[in-house]
């Protein structure tokens, strides 16, 4: 606040974060631009957002480091990841030019834009006085109160109309988002349990299919029920998917038919094919 | 060091994020982008706080998040019915109130 607290200076340390996380930073929002998956982008700007949260931290600003870590890391990207999961993620980003000759000309803009705000910036500002939050917040020889205090010192006083039309704002959002993802179902559209069941015993098959491997000696999807005669029930074809009978596994059968235990584990050796038990499955090849 | 470092890179972080806004098609992407814009917002506000000695700019920065956050939700919500009529997510496709 006075001049004597001019010329704060900003020690190595904080040079030495700027650093390692401004290139961070940048390299976050590049990938995030660049990136041609949504869900890396979503990833390289979680990077960028994390660095700056802990800009806003060594700038005296700790509870808005986190509150920017917990807000827009925590809860803001999520809601990202969320609705690219329902989208779809794999609705691929069209590489295709609608207006000719935009890519180039966003880029040089871009540039241009870079250039001119960097430079002015830097030219501007590059004796900026570093008055510090010091005397506000607290410090070595500051006031006692620390940056949330200084916060909301200021926000509950000078600040409470806007707080109060914030409130307002998060319950419209909260409402409006309900609001239009909100689907209408027409009454009666959708059939209760009674009727589903009543239905279901109306066919021929009232009890559920037979789930593919389920008899068969194999988990995989692809390979069929067995019925107990040994023929494949159809009802187990997974769709999309050649039913495939699994032969390399024995199929050993009842104990008084077979002499030992070695002969009731079965063989896969063709030759004792004769040997009881000893099945090569090439019954229902 | 001074502080311009940090209104540089934040002017820098803006720059990326309008380009991304222009080149990128997805619309869920160009949100991303307008995030990255107000996050390098925040920046030179808290920044500028720091530089004044006040803590009126950490305020701002915490009212734009506040609004960022309201923005994604209604924004998210607006992309989520568009894809559920449209089956896309491009903002090439949403092309209803052009005319």
């Amino acid at each position: 606040m006075t001049p004597e607290t001019a010329g704060v200076v900003i020690g190595t340390g904080e040079a030495v974060i700027f650093w390692i996380l401004g290139p961070v930073a940048l390299a976050g929002a590049l990938g995030m631009v660049l990136s041609r998956n949504a869900v890396h982008s979503a990833l390289w700007l979680v990077l960028t957002m994390l660095s700056l949260g802990v800009f806003y931290v060594v700038q005296e600003a700790p509870f808005l480091g986190a509150v920017q870590v917990i807000v827009y890391t925590g809860a803001i990207m999520i809601l990202f990841l969320f609705v690219l999961m329902l989208v779809g993620r794999d609705s691929s980003d069209s590489v295709v030019e609608t207006l000719r000759g935009q890519r180039v000309a966003a880029l040089a803009l871009g540039a241009g834009f870079a250039a001119l705000v960097g430079a002015g910036i830097a030219r501007a500002t590059q004796d900026l006085p570093v008055l510090g939050l010091e005397q506000v917040q607290g410090g070595v020889g500051g006031p006692s109160s620390g940056n949330v205090e200084a916060v909301a010192g200021l926000l509950y006083t000078r600040y409470l109309l806007a707080f109060e039309v914030t409130g307002a704002l998060l319950i419209v959002a909260a409402v409006g988002a309900l609001l239009l993802t909100h689907v209408e179902r027409e009454p009666g559209s959708r059939q209760t349990q009674k009727e589903l069941s009543r239905a279901r015993f109306l066919t021929d098959r009232p009890q559920t299919l037979p789930g593919p491997g389920v008899h068969a000696r194999a988990t995989s999807v692809a390979a069929p029920a067995l019925l107990p005669d040994g023929r494949l029930a159809e009802d187990s074809f997974a769709t999309g998917i050649e039913p495939e009978q699994v032969e390399q596994m024995p199929r050993p059968t009842g104990r008084e038919q077979l002499g030992s235990p070695d002969a009731a584990l079965g063989s896969l050796d063709p030759t004792l094919s004769d040997t009881p038990g000893g099945r090569t499955g090439g019954e229902h090849r | 060091m001074n502080l311009s470092y940090y209104l540089v890179l934040a002017a820098i972080l803006f720059t990326i994020g309008a380009v991304g806004v222009l080149v990128r098609r997805n619309a869920i992407v160009v949100f991303m982008c307008i995030e990255l814009m107000l996050n390098a917002v925040n920046l030179t506000l808290i920044t500028f706080a720091r530089s004044t000695g006040t803590v009126d700019g950490q305020i701002i920065a915490l009212f734009v998040m506040v609004v960022a956050a309201a923005e994604v939700v209604v924004g998210l919500a607006i992309i989520m019915s568009i894809y559920r009529t449209r089956r896309s997510a491009s903002v090439d496709d949403a092309n209803l109130l052009k005319y």
